[in-house]
């Protein structure tokens, strides 16, 4: 039994899962900020990913139309949460899977446990998932015998190299090929000594070594990304064919998932369906998407459990402003189209949500107080609203934030991240974007809020660029 | 008190009393039935995503996949129209088979359900004609018949052909990865190999 009052919202525990920083972000942006090789990798994956995004994007005529409905179901899905949960709860039991509820980390990591033994297995299969990454389920696992191995070729990279994702989509870009290969002839046991670092020999190294884990492990655990209330239908997005992998094979799966992901009909996937992929990985569709309801007789796992994560998403909804990261579809974007991230990596942030996201999410879903120096993680140049397919408002929450924890060594921190920029005035500049900054700052000369108000208060803001970001950056 | 309790309750009273009312969600994208499908531009997707297209009538697809997968031997699901499959094929009936035997298939012929053009995407929902979601997960190489009047124009037309309570595949190409220096590399653990035939 959770010791908990009934009806107050909570942060997420301390101690247990990875959404604290363990320095500052200055501290740590620095460490990124000195290694050349990491900015380079930062540097050529998301200039890559945002050529290709921007192309597949401009070959949609109402994407606009579509972030907009987007947007909206989400808020729609936030004021209608415990309705749509239980309206969900009751679909997945009636196709046969069991749900089950956990207010946080300890409680999510000791149920998925549980089911794992009483299905009798010592290994579980896992298909990328945050959530489960949010809760630490990999050394919960680990701390009572059960192995869990890591599925995606960035997630296995990441876990054979006893490392860190850096990344929301390509969690290993930190890593380069010759890293990789070292990484697998280490660490896979039955890997051919020959081995290259030509990518397509690596990916099929992984293939090799994970097939007899496919067909032998009878546990998985995955996350989701949208799970429908009215249906019962949940689905996953990929590339790899692992999600398919462990979402197939196995007798048991067990799902972890945060409240956030329900939406409210079958018929609200054709909006994120579009707008997930495009905005994510650049492409018109991902490889594969998988849906399931419940049980399918003879097709599948046979036993399914959802569980639904709490873990201080109640406590981002209790917050009118920044409840709105809780819109996040996971896509990565704004990642992508950050100066901040692409110059410090993801490992600064401290938490599994990285880059602007991760500076407005993590710090709510802990309290403020526990991730103080994430909301000044930003140079407020506002690209990140631009790239949000659910049009997010992070630099406004970023605001709000700060101003809901003045705190002199955060204070030290945000213009530590907020001079990176500043002091290469060509990039400030063009990085403005004039709507955005006009919003935040008030009329032009004014000045940004407090706690930036000591930098303005003796500098004139730079003229707004005549384009905005996005066009700059993409033009760069 | 359960977690469930406490979840909900937690979640009520994060959203106050009263509530703010939802607001409607405007939805001016291009809705279901506003694209006309276009067979070519279905063609030029599947093959940017690398899938092999070839185009034919019904009574030609076995030679086709004879072309494919002649001498070699291939899972079938139970529906599978027999027509399609030439002489030359070892056709393997899907009856519950293990998933090593599976595995040790060379390929498989399915049908689909339903396709999208404009994202170049083949949707599986486990009907007779197209089988168990692992047939198509586990050998090398998938040829995948689809009738030109099972293709649509966008995903909002997709989801309104399609029963949420089957169990769906939504492939788009091969399997992929981009793990490594962002390079593409075709097949990590799906099919390496995609044909798809369509049919007048
Ligand atoms: S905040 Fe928006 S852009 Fe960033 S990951 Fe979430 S959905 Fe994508």
């Amino acid at each position: 039994m959770t010791r908990t009052f009934l009806g107050m919202p909570t942060t997420a525990p301390r101690g247990v899962g990875h959404l604290r920083e363990g320095e500052p972000f200055p501290a740590a942006a620095r460490r990124g900020l000195a290694d050349p090789q990491l900015r380079r990798n930062l540097r050529h994956a998301t200039t890559t990913i945002r050529a290709k995004s921007g192309a597949v994007i401009a070959e949609v005529p109402d994407w606009q139309q579509l972030r907009a409905a987007g947007s909206a179901v989400k808020a729609d899905t936030m004021a209608r949460l415990p309705e749509l949960l239980e309206q969900l709860e009751a679909a997945v039991t009636a196709a046969g899977g069991t749900v089950h509820w956990a207010v946080d980390a300890v409680e999510a990591n000791r149920i998925v446990t549980g089911l794992v033994r009483a299905a009798g297995a010592d290994r579980v299969m896992k298909v990328k998932s945050m959530a489960t990454q949010e809760i630490g389920l990999n050394e919960a696992l680990e701390a009572v015998g059960i192995e869990p191995v890591e599925t995606d070729l960035a997630e296995l990279i990441v876990q054979l190299g006893r490392d860190k994702p850096s990344h929301i989509l390509v969690p290993a870009i930190h890593r380069n090929r010759a890293e990789i290969r070292e990484i697998f002839l280490r660490e896979m046991p039955d890997v051919d000594p020959g081995l290259t670092d030509e990518p397509a020999v690596l990916a099929a190294a992984a293939r090799r070594h994970l097939r007899e884990t496919f067909l032998s492990t009878r546990v998985a655990v995955s996350g989701a990304n949208f799970a429908v209330a009215e249906t019962g239908t949940l689905a996953v997005v990929e590339s790899e064919g692992n999600g398919r992998m462990c979402l197939t094979l196995p007798e048991t799966l067990i799902t972890v998932m945060g409240i956030e992901k329900v939406v409210p009909t079958w018929r609200d996937l054709e909006v994120f369906l579009q707008l997930l992929p495009r905005a994510s990985t650049g492409e018109r569709m991902n490889p594969y998407t998988s849906m399931w309801t419940g049980v399918t007789p003879g097709d599948g796992p046979q036993a399914f459990h959802l569980v639904l994560l709490d873990n201080g998403r109640s406590a981002v909804l209790a917050d009118e402003v920044g409840r709105q990261a809780l819109h996040c579809i996971r896509c990565s974007a704004c990642l992508n189209v950050c100066p901040v991230y692409e110059r410090t990596g993801g490992h600064a942030y401290g938490s599994v949500y990285p880059g602007p996201i991760g500076a407005v999410l993590s710090p709510q879903l802990t309290g403020v107080a526990d991730n103080a120096s994430l909301p000044y993680a930003s140079s407020l140049c506002g690209a990140c609203y631009d790239a949000c397919p659910v049009m997010i408002d992070i630099p406004s929450i970023l605001v709000h934030l700060r101003a809901e924890a003045p705190h002199p060594r955060a204070e030290a921190a945000a213009m530590a991240a907020a001079a990176y920029t500043m002091d290469h005035p060509a990039l400030y500049a063009a990085a403005q974007r004039a709507a955005k900054l006009s919003r935040l700052a008030g009329p032009r000369g004014r000045g940004l809020p407090p706690p930036l108000s000591g930098w303005t208060a003796s500098r004139d803001l730079p003229e707004p660029p005549p384009q905005t970001f996005r066009q700059w950056w993409a033009q760069r | 008190m359960t977690a469930r309790d406490v979840v909900l309750g937690r979640i009520r009273a994060a959203l106050g009393d009263p509530r703010v009312a939802p607001a409607p969600v405007p939805r001016e994208y291009r809705p279901a039935g506003a694209v006309a499908t276009d067979l070519d531009l279905f063609v030029d997707r599947l093959t940017d995503y690398r899938a092999t297209v070839h185009r034919c009538a019904d009574t030609d697809v076995a030679r086709i996949v004879d072309e494919v997968l002649g001498g070699r031997q291939v899972v079938v699901p139970p529906g599978l129209p027999r027509h399609w499959l030439p002489g030359s094929v070892r056709a393997v009936p899907d009856d519950n088979l293990t998933a090593a035997r599976i595995a040790a298939l060379d390929g498989v012929v399915t049908a689909a359900a339903v396709a999208v053009a404009e994202t170049g995407t083949i949707v599986l929902d486990g009907a007779p004609d197209q089988g168990r979601r692992i047939i198509t997960l586990l050998p090398d190489v998938h040829v995948c018949v689809v009738r030109s009047d099972q293709v649509v124009a966008t995903v909002p037309d997709a989801l309104t052909r399609i029963t949420p309570h089957r169990p769906l595949t939504w492939i788009s190409g091969p399997s992929a990865t981009s793990d490594i220096e962002l390079n593409r590399v075709e097949g990590v653990h799906g099919p390496r190999n995609l044909h798809v035939i369509i049919t007048a």
